[in-house]
């Protein structure tokens, strides 16, 4: 592991005694051959079989049946052409989810990050008590998704929820399940308190992962504890950090669908859903085979794009040490 | 020759044994809860009343999911015996011929006769086709009704209203007296589909999309239905009406907790509602509208059906068609009617209940049959309309809007009727 050179700049020595017990050089990596070609991909086969059957194949599926509009049974299918995404990509109440989604998706994953971030900070420095802490704190992760939408619902009850009542305290009429924002309201915070224990677990371990040694020299060279986290800390958690950005907006974009589908109780109504629900609901509920396979394919691409922008441009700034 | 005579021998003993052992078939269905448990009662009944048959019922979850497992099956050619579809779902299945074969042609395939005339009126056409052949074998099958706060009528010193009209008068008697007006679960059935079915009114071209599937369109935009919406959203305004979302209990809650005077649910709810309710409660019809040229009339049936799945062996399909048969029997249909709160689709199952004393016991569980029976319109007989699962997410949407203020009335007929006019262009294609 080594250090960014830049946030040690200011001590001289301490670099210098950092360089020399950090910077050895690598070990040589060993070139490993196969005798028999066929070998690896023996290895590789029950990976690949699997990564084929669960992926390529729907996805070579649903690119399929979405240039069909299809009866459900699978009696007739009438070619289509690209129409499936025009209508999909046309129509205003696609557009409405779809900025939902990248709103709801954003906010989630910034809020769910910094909060557990900071309270990963925070319980790496308590020293009394530090297991009931950080257990009290990781907890929540114990809680299967359609659990935090049930407990979530009955927060955010019109009738009996104690968060209404204490909303209608400041004025706020709260009306979950009416009105759009209300409900979008409820679905962040439930989105977020759930993913808060995940990231908790990862910047702790990240942060136990940093070398007391480097701390320490940090600690003698800045007493600002603000300016120690962003210079010399915060840039050691960046591959912790980098990881949980990309698995915080895949748990946005996906796995909040069991906590949106018992907020909405099935019915979504007028209420804020994301694609991935609306996939569902076109797919499952409608049975509109060939306009659900579309959306997919759309998200597929846009997760695509997404995750390598990600790897393009941000990770290019990740420092793995 | 003795060896021939031998060999026959042990084949006919052999085929014997295979006898023995019941046919088994499967029944795929969306219930749980109670409800389920009087599926098994009723599939258990059936085992035991004949040997050569055995009926697994399976439970799928909810509606929705027992008809998209249900589809999924069949693609891969896994397709249980029965298959349990709801109201707005029946399009899709009936649409795909082919993929049923259809309850009327089952029984008489296997030496059972069908009466159509032994089914009462709202249930007789929903399942149906144009001609009025039975697609699906009608099970369980239920209405809208209003069930009534006898505490807040007593109180306000009203009586139950009968129309629309009717309410618009009490309704300020009743929020002098503390209560709610009215709350209502499911618009999309109560107020939507059964407005043109009480009220006597096309739903959609094509004579409710029964005669064709091709170039059906919805007739959202009716003027007589949006005066109705308007005037909702007006009691709305005025604290009339409370609408909660599109949730079915978060509008029924206030009316068990006895803060609304009437509550327009289905005939089904009663069971429940008889152990929730705080207050003593009854029934009575779903209100119709006065002004409408020719009201009154029967509404549409909810609940679902059964639909007989292709591509069995005929020995199942007989087991299938035994177990439709029995299903009709008049003291299955009274048992299930009684056990669950659907009503009795039989007019035997309902004249024996009576005959039994039943709704004297229980006078809320006879509202819903009496609605059924009611004169049948035009209108009133069912609408067979592709992807109306989604049109219906269409309604809850437009609903949702009116009452939280985002949209106008006619902004939101207008939109129902263009997104599920787009709906149902779309569906006419999948048989493309």
């Amino acid at each position: 592991m080594s250090v960014p050179s830049t946030s040690l700049q200011t001590s001289p020595s301490g670099i210098a005694r950092l360089r020399a017990r950090l910077a050895a050089p690598p070990e040589a990596a060993k070139r490993v051959q196969f005798r028999r070609p066929l070998l690896p991909w023996l290895l590789l086969a029950p990976q690949l079989a699997v990564v084929a059957t669960f992926f390529y194949w729907p996805s070579a599926q649903a690119v399929i049946s979405s240039f069909y509009i299809e009866d459900p049974f699978g009696f007739g299918a009438t070619f289509v052409g690209l129409d499936n995404y025009a209508d999909a990509v046309g129509s205003s109440e696609y557009i409405r989810i779809a900025g939902f989604t990248v709103m709801f998706t954003v906010i989630v994953t910034v809020l769910s990050l910094a909060i557990g971030m900071l309270l990963a900070v925070k319980a790496d420095k308590v020293i009394r008590g530090r297991p009931a802490y950080r257990t009290a704190l990781i907890a929540v992760y114990a809680i299967a998704p359609p659990v935090a939408g049930l407990i979530g619902m009955m927060l955010f009850d019109q009738h009996i929820g104690s968060i209404v009542r204490f909303a209608a305290l400041f004025g706020w009429n709260m009306q979950v399940g009416l009105s759009y924002w209300d409900t979008a309201f409820a679905m962040i915070v439930v989105a977020v308190w759930l993913q808060i224990p995940y990231n908790f677990i990862f910047v702790l371990s990240g942060l136990q992962a940093i070398p007391s040694a480097v701390r320490e020299a940090a600690l003698i060279d800045c007493r600002n504890g603000l300016r120690r986290f962003r210079t010399v800390i915060l840039p050691l958690l960046a591959p912790t950090a980098f990881f949980l950005m990309i698995i915080n907006i895949t748990y946005a974009l996906f796995d909040t669908f069991a906590l949106i589908d018992v907020m909405v109780k099935d019915k979504p109504a007028n209420n804020p859903i994301t694609l991935v629900y609306k996939v569902y609901l076109d797919g499952f509920r409608g049975n509109d085979i060939g306009g659900s396979s579309a959306q997919s394919v759309i998200l597929m691409a846009v997760v695509l794009v997404l995750t390598l922008f990600q790897f393009r441009y941000i990770e290019r700034r990740v420092h793995y040490g | 020759m003795r060896n021939i005579l031998l060999v026959a021998g042990a084949l006919t003993l052999g085929g014997t044994a295979l006898n023995a052992a019941p046919t088994q078939i499967t029944w795929w269905h969306g219930m749980g809860g109670a409800n389920e448990q009087v599926i098994n009662q009723v599939a258990q009944k059936f085992n035991e009343s004949q040997s050569a048959c055995a009926i697994t019922p399976v439970s799928k979850g909810t509606y929705e999911e027992a008809l998209a497992s249900g589809i999924a099956a069949f693609r891969s050619k896994e397709q249980p015996n029965i298959l349990q579809v709801f109201d707005a779902g029946a399009a899709t299945i009936i649409n795909a011929k082919g993929a049923t074969i259809p309850a009327e042609d089952i029984l008489s395939q296997n030496g059972h006769k069908l009466d159509r005339d032994a089914f009462i009126n709202g249930v007789r056409y929903f399942y149906a086709d144009a001609d009025g052949k039975f697609i699906g074998m009608p099970f369980n099958s239920s209405a809208p009704i209003m069930y009534v706060n006898e505490e807040a009528m007593q109180k306000a010193g009203v009586e139950p209203p009968k129309t629309w009209q009717d309410f618009e008068k009490i309704a300020p008697k009743l929020k002098e007296a503390g209560y709610i007006g009215m709350t209502a679960s499911q618009l999309t059935w109560m107020f939507f589909e059964n407005f043109f079915s009480r009220n006597n009114i096309q739903m959609a071209s094509n004579n409710n999309g029964y005669d064709s599937f091709q170039g059906t369109t919805l007739n959202a935009t009716n003027p007589e239905l949006v005066a109705f919406f308007q005037k909702l959203k007006d009691w709305h305004d005025k604290g009339y009406f409370g609408y909660y979302g599109a949730g079915w209990n978060d509008n029924q809650k206030p009316f068990e907790e006895g803060k609304v005077a009437l509550w327009i649910g289905s005939s089904g709810s009663f069971g429940g509602l008889s152990q929730t309710a705080t207050m003593p409660f009854s029934a009575d019809f779903l209100p119709y509208d006065a002004d409408a040229k020719d009201g009154n009339k029967s509404s549409f049936i909810g609940g679902a059906s059964l639909f007989a799945m292709s591509g069995h062996p005929a020995e199942q399909n007989k087991c299938t068609a035994d177990f439709f048969n029995f299903l009709t029997s008049t003291d299955i249909q009274k048992f299930y009617h009684e056990q669950t709160g659907y009503v009795a689709i039989t007019t035997a199952a309902y004249e024996a209940a009576k005959a039994d004393g039943w709704y004297e016991k229980h006078p809320q569980a006879e509202v819903g049959i009496k609605q059924l029976m009611l004169p049948q319109g035009e209108w009133s007989k069912g609408y067979r309309l592709g992807f109306y699962p989604q049109i219906r997410v269409v309604e809850e949407r437009e609903f949702n809007k009116i009452f939280s203020g985002e949209t106008t009335v006619e902004d939101a007929f207008k939109a129902i009727e263009t997104e599920g006019n787009d709906l149902l262009a779309r569906f006419a294609k999948t048989s493309g």
